[in-house]
Parts: structure tokens; sequence; C-alpha cells
């Protein structure tokens, strides 16, 4: 069944055929496709990819090693995608390519992925002793994305940093995240993001 | 994936060259063209408002050269695209004569730029290129565009508030083009306020063709049609320009809104926004 679904993605020839073939495969929640859905990321077919990813998150934890072990030969496309599929799953692994690509990848669309994925990491699914420098890490991280020149980073970046700190066991960084929100609510230069910072205020004084 | 970028460099330009700022404002002057016409590109890109950079424009768009002898317009049109970006009114009467240049790009680029400025002098001079309705909107021979550049004519007399152009601008609602019914439905709902239009390019998000979806979405972010968020989050197009969309209609929203609390309707298309990242 994986088989046929498989070789009707290869074989698509038209960009809806395409579609329609991943969104099929993607559906069938099999571990053999994984290759394929990683092969689709890097089609110039944003529909097409939206569809692999979700089938790639969706299948979880066995997609991440061959996204991991694949990431060096994609095109900045590809990788954006690969990237926000490593978001979606938020496995432990990610966790370090995630930290590089939020604030030094070339691609803004990679840089935004990123910062949204530091926020929603399982950090459950890591050792209990490495999670607390691991947050503090991310923090770090975020807190640079929060002043990209992109808005969409800084956005990202601020969705990031409400959900690691409603995440946080050890809030030593706190405090610095909860001001720099303060910061942005009163002086990013674009109005969807303060207003963005002011949902995560909200959130995370009320919840 | 990335953003859609309308500031990317003119074709022909190696990626990553840069200039100075002292180098691209000597360089409007320059003798070779292919630097003016570069630095044009370039002091719009990093809005360089500096008066003697908008001078220099100016006369760029208003200069006889060999070069538009011989067809070819390509300084003039990145000099009216960058005097848009620099949104200085004195460059409205030059701006406005290049709606009558002979070159295409060049009125179209003239329209937008002068939609940029957003000075209600420039309605007259726009609404004329609409003369003869849609039985003169035809193709030209030879040529992928129509005879005028109607949909950012269209657009521009939107954004400025032409209300006095509706009569002119309904027609096109049903030109065969589609970027140019977008464009009159977009102008519609600006001018009037009517839900039926934004509903057009709705279900415009709906279409075969990425690049009219694309062009649908940008529509829907530059009108601010809050009742679309949902529906831009759902079409088959790049997340990045979803975002943009989303992002202008929630700054529209936004605008609106007299207090500083966060109301439902901001909340929900941020949590769309969030799902897109």
């Amino acid at each position: 069944m994986t088989n046929q679904l498989i070789r009707a993605v290869e074989q698509a020839d038209s960009s809806e055929g395409l579609l329609n073939a991943v969104k099929a495969l993607a559906a069938a929640s099999s571990k053999e496709a994984i290759p394929t859905l990683i092969t689709v990321l890097g089609y110039n077919n944003p529909g097409a990819a939206v569809s692999a990813v979700d089938g790639l998150i969706q299948l979880g934890e066995p997609a991440v090693q061959p996204l991991l072990e694949q990431l060096d030969g994609y095109n900045y496309g590809a990788r954006a995608w690969a990237v926000r599929a490593l978001a979606g799953i938020g496995d432990p692994r990610g966790l370090d390519i995630l930290l590089d690509a939020a604030v030094n990848d070339f691609a803004l669309s990679v840089r935004r992925a990123a910062a949204k994925g530091l926020g929603t990491i399982c950090w459950e699914l890591m050792p209990a002793e490495q999670i607390a420098e691991a947050q503090s890490s991310a923090s770090k991280t975020l807190l640079q994305a929060s002043q990209d020149p992109e808005w969409v980073v800084r956005y990202a970046a601020v969705g990031g940093l409400q959900a690691l700190a409603g995440a946080a066991v050890q809030p030593d960084w706190l405090s610095e995240v909860l001001t720099r929100l303060d910061e942005i609510v009163s002086s990013d230069e674009t109005s969807s993001v303060r207003a963005r910072a002011r949902l995560a205020q909200q959130k995370l004084l009320l919840g | 994936m990335d953003y859609y970028e309308s500031d990317s460099p003119p074709a022909g330009v190696a990626e990553g060259e840069s200039l100075t700022l002292e180098v691209a404002i000597a360089n409007l002057h320059s003798q070779d063209y292919s630097l003016r016409y570069y630095a044009a590109w370039w002091v719009g890109r990093f809005r360089v408002k500096e008066p003697a950079v908008i001078a220099a424009l100016i006369d760029a768009l208003q200069a006889e050269s060999e070069q538009t002898k011989i067809g070819d317009y390509s300084l003039l049109r990145n000099a009216a695209r960058a005097l848009g970006k620099l949104g200085d009114k004195q460059a409205l009467p030059a701006l406005t004569h290049c709606l009558e240049c002979a070159d295409y790009y060049v009125r179209e680029a003239a329209a937008q730029a002068l939609e940029m400025l957003g000075d209600r002098d420039s309605i007259p001079p726009l609404m004329q290129l609409l003369d003869g309705g849609v039985a003169a909107a035809v193709r030209v021979p030879g040529k992928s565009h129509l005879v005028q550049p109607y949909d950012s004519v269209i657009e521009a007399l939107g954004t400025l508030k032409a209300v006095e152009a509706i009569p002119l601008i309904a027609p096109f609602l049903e030109h065969s083009v589609a970027r140019v019914q977008y464009a009159a439905a977009r102008a519609m709902y600006q001018l009037t306020g009517e839900v039926v239009y934004g509903e057009r390019l709705v279900t415009a998000l709906n279409g075969d063709n990425l690049q009219l979806r694309r062009s649908a979405l940008m529509d829907l972010g530059a009108i601010g049609y809050l009742p679309g968020a949902q529906a831009i989050s759902e079409t088959l197009a790049e997340n990045s320009m979803k975002l943009i969309a989303l992002k202008g209609i929630l700054e529209h929203h936004l605008e609106q809104q007299a207090s500083l609390s966060l109301s439902d309707e901001a909340i929900r298309v941020m949590n769309l926004m969030d799902s897109l990242l």
C-alpha cells in the first residue's frame, strides 16, 4: 500500500498531482514514507512541502534521524522545510540545529521556523539533568533572535520565549525574558511584534 | 520559500555587490548608465532620503538620454520606484509626467510610486489612464502586457481613496485578466467598504494558479480584510506570504483599536500567524 503511494509521488506529472499524492502518502503515517517525504521538501512546490512537513511531524521521532542526516545537502527552500519539520517534532536531538539556525541561518524563513521550534522542544524527552542548561541556551538564543532585523523572526522569537518561559524548570533567566518583552512592547518598530509581545505577557502573567 | 521580495536587485547585477552611501550618491551622476541604474535601485532599497538623492532621481526621470532614444528605460523605471519608496512629495510632478511615458513599465512604476506618495492631486492623472474603460484595456500586440498598467493604476486609486473613480473602476471587476479583476476588487473594497469585494478576493484564494493565489493573498493583506484571515491561513501558498498578508490584516485592525488591550480578533489572527511560523 505504502509502496503504491510512494510510486504515485514519484510519478506525479503535475503540480496538483504531486500535491494529492503527497497528501495521501503523508496521511498513511508509515515509516517507509519518510525518505520520500523528505525528498519532496526539495521540490519547489509549497503545497506539497507543507503536506510533507505535516506528515513528517506526525511521524515524529522516527523522522528525526533521517532529517538530521540529510540537512547539509538541502537547498535553502528544503532546509527551511526540514527545520520546520524538526521544529514541529520538537525532539531534543534537533536542539543544536535550531539553536544555530535561529540566529545564523541566511534564510529568514529558517530563522523564523527555528525560533518557533526552540519554544516547543519536548523537554521531557531530554535527560533531566540536561534540561536546565539547554533551556538557558534556548533563552539566550531567543533573546538574540528577538533583535533580528526581520519582523517575522522577532515575532517568532517572542512566541518562542513565551512557550519556553511556560516550560522553564529553573527560572533564573525568566526575569530577563520578561524585561525583554516589556522592551518589545514599548519599542519594537513593528506593531504586529509589539502586539505579539503583549499577548505573551498576558499569557505568562495570567497563566 | 523566502519572502517574496520585490526589492531584489535588478537583473544583471552581481549578487552581493554592495555600495557605500557616498559611492551610491556619486554614482547617480556617473557617466556609466549601468552604475546610475544600480545606484537608483540602491538608494530606494536602503531608503536614502537625502535631498541630493531626491534631486538626482528627479533629474533622471526628466532627462532625455541616448538610452531612452534606443528604448532602454531601465534607469527611469528604477528612479520612479525609488522615488515612491523615498516618500518625498517633490517628486510628484516628475512622477505624474511619467504616467505619459512611452514605456509601459515606467508608467507602472510611476503609478505605484504615486500610490506610495499618497497625494490626492495624483488622482485625476491616474484616472486618465483608465480612459476608454474595459473596451480599451486590451493586450498590446506582441507584448505580455495590456496597453496600460491597469492593476497598478486601480490599486493606486483605491489607496488614494478616490471615490470619484468608482464608476471607472467597477467595470474592471469583469476584465478578462484575473490580476486586473483583483485590483478592482481590492480598490472597490477600499472605496466602499463592502464585504462583497473582500469576498471576491477570498474566493480567489481557491484558484488553481499559485501566482494568482499569491496575488489575492497580498491584496487581502493590503486592504486589511479581517474576515479573510482564516482563508488566508488555509490557502496553498508559502507561509512567508501568508504571514505578510496576516500581518497586514492584524496591523490594519490594531490601528482601529482605541485601547491597548488586545481584542479577541487580534488574538485570533496572531494564533493563525503562530501556526504558520
